[in-house]
């Protein structure tokens, strides 16, 4: 059985409010180009207007299932002595991230993130490749992340 | 602790490297034209200034060993005062450029791990003294982990010198040159000189058109292929108590040593043409920052070449002793593979046994990739599209080192995930083995 079913329990995923987030950036950039073709198309240019207006309805409505599938990918998972971080959906990735090889964890958030409460957590390994972040937690649960790893992971911390 | 000391007094003249050749010229070119006349003097000021900065900073740069640090204190204006706790060194080499070697100066530098790994030099010291100090400190460094682990080594002899050395191998010189005439930088080399001998034979006046134009690419195959005989020529590897010493170099010489357990990971590279005469090459990688400013050609290799060019048999052997328990390849991915990646099929294998991991892979050459277990920072899963189309994935296995990558290349959905939690499983073994 591979670690990823072991855990089916445990797994939790970013906040809802990333979902939300990510709608409204696609939303954004979608009704942008629409008023764009729109006005293309008062223009005069009709036909090609509306090609684009069609065009932008499409890739907006591609890029929302996109950014739902790829919200619903990520999950992490606390086991005794490792964290598992999921992500992807082109490229699925699941890392395994022992916490004694933690040698720093990042809590960040940008103007956006921070809007709507959330944060992202990154660990950071001596290794460069590990590369283990979970965007859009809720504030609270980052800090609860960040404190539970640095306090295990200075338990279990060992030499390079 | 000992005297605070000073550097060698010709450091400044040393380190100032090509400058220092520079300023003679001028001050030469000065005295020979200038006699009598007066035009030469902002010349002279200025290599005066050179001259007066150079003594000030050899005069304010000191060292001492405190305890278990070495600490270093240089600048005027911007004092700074590093201390360098030994327990956390690396390696330490000793490195000789050329006109170091002209004025019979070594630089000593000690490298410690971490992302952030620093690097200090203690730039130059009397060739004499350099080697007896590193000793010392290696010792004192072995003694300070011994303090800081396990009490029950408390007895063991920290101060004891460990000058007993078994040699494991040289290479000799022949072998050098053919293995790099036969390597992937001496063909490119090749090529483009025949291509000119080739020109000037053919039409000898667009020859000389053609060398003036090209000079530049010339200049710039040759380079590599010079440089990797300069770092490889007359390499010894030799095996002491405080951990591997290295030797090696044409003009600018270089020892150092790595120490037992630093090793992150080691590959065997066995280039195609390479493959027919039965040669490798193995380097290890460790951890610790690779690039970082005023660090000299040799400290800019990604790796460390343990084995420029030797026999599989001789590969194996010193293998053995720097992976020990080392777990054979075997097992061909699943031949669906074929379709994902054609060129590499014939090289993908892995192993493992209880506390090593091994990958093979490569196009053209083969690659064989050894992490231990204990050394895992973290392990990653990855699928791609193609991938998940074949029922395939791909399983990393990340290393602190910077230039080796183990990577369980296209298996079986099944077995990557078999390999990802049997591998979590025993890099935890090997942590809580070493931490107890």
């Amino acid at each position: 059985m591979s670690i990823e079913e072991a855990q089916s329990g445990s797994w939790w995923s970013p906040s809802p409010r990333l979902l939300v987030l990510r709608r409204l950036e696609v939303a954004t950039l979608t009704l942008a180009a629409l008023s764009a073709a729109g006005v293309v198309a008062a223009l005069g240019h009709t036909t090609i207007g509306l090609a684009c207006l069609g065009g932008a309805l499409v890739l907006g409505l591609a890029a929302e299932r996109f950014v739902s599938r790829r919200f619903h990918a990520w999950g992490y998972a606390e086991r005794e002595d490792d964290l598992l971080v999921r992500r992807g959906v082109m490229f699925s990735r699941l890392s395994v991230v022992p916490y004694g090889r933690m040698q720093f964890i990042d809590v960040t958030a940008g103007p956006l993130e921070r809007s709507f409460g959330l944060a992202t957590v990154r660990m950071h390994t001596a290794a460069a490749a590990s590369d283990a972040r979970i965007p859009g937690l809720d504030r609270a649960e980052a800090a609860r992340l960040r404190d539970r790893l640095a306090e295990v992971g200075e338990a279990q911390a060992a030499g390079l | 602790m000992t005297e605070w000391k000073r550097l060698h007094p010709l450091s400044p003249i040393v380190r100032g490297g090509r400058a220092t050749i520079a300023v003679g010229t001028v001050l030469l070119l000065s005295l020979l034209a200038g006699r009598g006349s007066r035009g030469s003097t902002p010349e002279l000021v200025i290599v005066g200034i050179v001259v007066v900065l150079g003594f000030v900073s050899w005069f304010v740069t000191r060292w001492r060993i405190d305890g278990d640090d070495l600490r270093i204190e240089s600048g005027v204006l911007r004092r700074q005062s590093l201390r360098f706790p030994l327990s956390q060194v690396q390696a330490i080499d000793i490195v000789r450029p050329g006109l170091a070697r002209i004025f019979g100066v070594a630089e000593l530098r000690l490298r410690t791990g971490g992302s952030s790994g620093d690097t200090a030099r203690l730039a130059y010291l009397a060739s004499h003294e350099a080697e007896p100090l590193r000793t010392r400190l290696l010792a004192l460094a072995e003694g300070a982990r011994v303090h800081e682990g396990t009490r029950e080594h408390e007895g063991a002899p920290a101060s004891e010198p460990a000058d007993q050395e078994h040699v494991l191998t040289t290479v000799p010189t022949g072998r050098l040159v053919a293995s790099v005439l036969i390597s992937d930088v001496g063909i490119l080399a090749e090529a483009v000189l025949a291509a000119l001998i080739a020109t000037a034979l053919l039409s000898p006046s667009a020859a000389a058109a053609v060398i003036g134009g090209g000079a530049v690419w010339i200049f710039a195959v040759l380079t590599p292929v010079w440089r990797r005989f300069n770092q490889e020529y007359r390499l010894s590897l030799a095996e002491a108590p405080d951990g591997l010493r290295l030797r090696s170099g044409l003009i600018a010489l270089s020892a150092e040593t790595i120490r037992p357990g630093r090793v992150q990971a080691v590959r065997m590279v066995e280039p195609l043409l390479w493959r027919a005469l039965g040669w490798c090459r193995l380097e290890v990688d460790l951890a610790g920052k690779q690039r970082s400013k005023g660090e000299g050609q040799a400290e800019r290799r990604p790796l460390r070449t343990v084995l420029p060019v030797g026999s599989r048999a001789l590969a194996e052997e010193l293998l053995e002793r720097i992976v020990p328990d080392r777990p054979g390849v075997q097992s061909p991915p699943p031949r669906r593979t074929l379709l994902k990646s054609p060129l590499r099929y014939r090289m993908l294998a892995w192993g493992r046994s209880e506390t090593c991991v091994a990958t093979t892979s490569g196009r053209i050459r083969r690659v064989t990739v050894w992490a231990p277990l204990e050394k895992v920072q973290s392990l990653r899963r990855v699928q791609g599209p193609l991938q998940r189309r074949l029922h395939l994935a791909t399983v990393h296995v990340d290393t602190a080192g910077h230039s080796v990558h183990a990577a369980i290349r296209d298996r079986d959905t099944a077995e990557a995930d078999r390999a990802l939690a049997d591998l979590s499983e025993l890099a935890r073994a090997e942590r809580r083995k070493k931490a107890r």
